[in-house]
């Protein structure tokens, strides 16, 4: 059974504006990757995803219940959105029970959901700053313990809105980390990104959005390959695969290791 | 020209143990495109804060050293005063963004009001502003309505239109589409070639590597190294200090460069030109 299914999604904002038009998807635990220019509906979807928002047309589907019939509370057991912003999620006084919150709020008792929390802490690595007030740090730093927030109850459908905004390379190597370690526990990732390197890095499945549409579907390495697609939603191909597309490399490169194998046995055409 | 110049700048935010930024100092000429980088907490924004006033005069703290910006010295005129010399677009465009305007268009006006800018003169810079960042279709829009990265193309047409001599931006595009933040990149360095000098913190490494004339790298607080893209990036002990080189120098570190090289390849034409004179067009 697929973890998630959509059915003929529309959503408007405002009436007769749709930002959705008729969206068709569905994800088993491929690691998936939401990208497309700056207003094509992304984060929309995935807040209707999670409950945030309710469709004026269609169905979705969490492991075959009609998310019609879940509460926003119930959901939150089975779908964890990490928000673009941490400032929009983040509202207690320090670090820990920040993170406590959202398993205590699904009833797990004291003791678990401070085993969870810091659990989660440790994952991104801010085990050491438990008793600090979230607004005394970093913007990077709010958004790793958002995602901690997220991962201490311990969701199957694990959802990034733009995770790498404000990460130096420590907080990207976290991130790519954790979701290697989501990857192997079988979880379902999907992730809203601009970063194109990030994604052909880290995940196997492309969507793209365009104004409000799902304008192209596939494996990673075919939607890289896709120039044009690309150009007409604002996008870009990793620098990598512009690397080995210069080179007239035949295959699409996805990362360095990738194209230092490719290079080996490959001769440059005059 | 000088534009700005910084001399022995130490700062320490109130209530801080440790020194924001220490003993920096560094000059940089009439437009310029200066990069910064450095890993999260080695000073970079603080450095932003300082180029404009903010730092000291809105959080205090003790301040040590000089700034100058555009023949300005910082200590001696106040926020408003430099904020017609040098423009500061913040990090996370929530922050920046008045609250007090309900469209798109009166958001981009506010600053030129308080500035006392002639009415005609500032509808012609809202107009050039909202073409540059492609959000004339927003005008009408109310400012928290957007997505996150039509907000951040707002902040930046904001201090744009006050047509500042230096323009300091702090991670400009993290929201964008990478159409966009190629867009932003192209504007900021037509206006670096029309004589505007710019400073710009990112984390997109590939892009600052090909538009920056010159990168600072900083690490907690201190002015480790201030180079010219391909020299900056030969150093060997980045990760060290918690920044990567540009993808395409791994490659060719990948693929044969020598290690001890005084100048990288950074860009895309870079290193294919060096792939294609290494290795010619017979390949490896």
């Amino acid at each position: 059974m697929d973890t998630l299914v959509v059915k003929n999604l529309s959503f408007a904002y405002q009436p007769g504006i749709e930002v959705l038009k008729e969206i068709n998807l569905s994800f088993t635990n491929c690691p998936t990757a939401i990208i497309g220019q700056n207003g094509a509906g992304k984060t929309t979807f995935v807040k209707l995803l999670k409950g945030l928002l309710q469709p004026i047309q269609g169905d979705i589907l969490v492991k075959g219940k009609n998310t019609k019939e879940y509460s926003v509370a119930s959901l939150t057991k089975h779908i964890g959105l990490i928000f673009q912003n941490p400032n929009d999620q983040i509202f207690k006084s320090n670090v820990l029970d920040e993170v406590m919150f959202g398993p205590l709020n699904l009833k797990i008792d004291l003791e678990e959901a401070r085993e969870n929390a810091l659990e989660a802490l440790k994952q991104v690595q801010m085990e050491d700053k438990i008793k600090d007030n979230p607004y005394d740090l970093s913007l990077a730093e709010r958004k790793l313990i958002s995602i901690a927030s997220v991962l201490a109850m311990k969701p199957d459908i694990i959802i990034f809105d733009e995770p790498t905004i404000a990460q130096d390379y420590r907080g990207m190597e976290i991130i790519k980390k954790i979701i290697y370690e989501l990857k192997s526990q079988n979880k379902l990732i999907i992730t809203i990104t601009h970063d194109m390197d990030f994604v052909a890095d880290n995940f196997s499945r492309v969507i793209i959005f365009q104004k409000g549409r799902v304008i192209l579907d596939g494996f990673t390495k075919d939607a890289f390959s896709q120039k044009d697609i690309l150009r007409n939603s604002f996008l870009e191909q990793p620098h990598i695969t512009q690397l080995g597309r210069k080179l007239l490399i035949p295959e699409t490169i996805l990362t360095i290791e990738d194209f230092i194998r490719n290079f080996k046995s490959f001769t440059i055409p005059s | 020209m000088k534009k700005i110049v910084v001399e022995g700048l130490s700062y320490k935010y109130p209530l801080a143990k440790k020194l924001s930024l220490n003993n920096l100092s560094f000059t940089i000429e009439q437009g310029e495109f200066i990069g910064i980088i450095g890993a999260n907490l080695s000073g970079k924004t603080t450095l932003c804060q300082a180029l404009v006033g903010l730092v000291p005069h809105f959080y205090h703290g003790s301040f040590k050293g000089k700034v100058i910006v555009a023949g300005m010295n910082t200590m001696e005129h106040n926020i408003a005063g430099l904020a017609e010399k040098v423009g500061l677009v913040f990090q996370n465009p929530f922050n920046q963004i008045s609250g007090a305007k309900l469209t798109v268009y009166e958001e981009i006006a506010f600053s030129l009001e308080n500035l006392g800018i002639p009415q005609d003169e500032m509808i012609r810079r809202i107009e050039e502003v909202l073409e540059l960042l492609d959000i004339h279709h927003l005008r009408a829009h109310n400012p928290f309505q957007l997505s996150g990265g039509q907000m951040q193309r707002l902040a930046i047409a904001s201090i744009m239109a006050i047509q500042p001599e230096i323009i300091v931006l702090d991670e400009p595009t993290s929201q964008l589409d990478p159409q966009g933040t190629e867009e932003v990149f192209k504007t900021v360095q037509q206006l670096s070639s029309q004589g505007v000098t710019i400073i710009m913190v990112e984390h997109k490494i590939e892009k600052l590597a090909a538009y920056a004339q010159k990168i600072a790298l900083l690490h907690e607080g201190e002015l480790i190294d201030f180079a010219p893209p391909e020299q900056l990036f030969a150093r060997t002990d980045l990760h060290k200090l918690g920044v990567r080189p540009p993808i395409f120098t791994q490659v060719v570190k990948g693929i044969g460069l020598d290690n001890n090289e005084s100048k990288v390849p950074v860009t895309l034409k870079d290193t294919y030109e060096w792939v294609v004179k290494k290795f010619g067009h017979s390949g490896s």
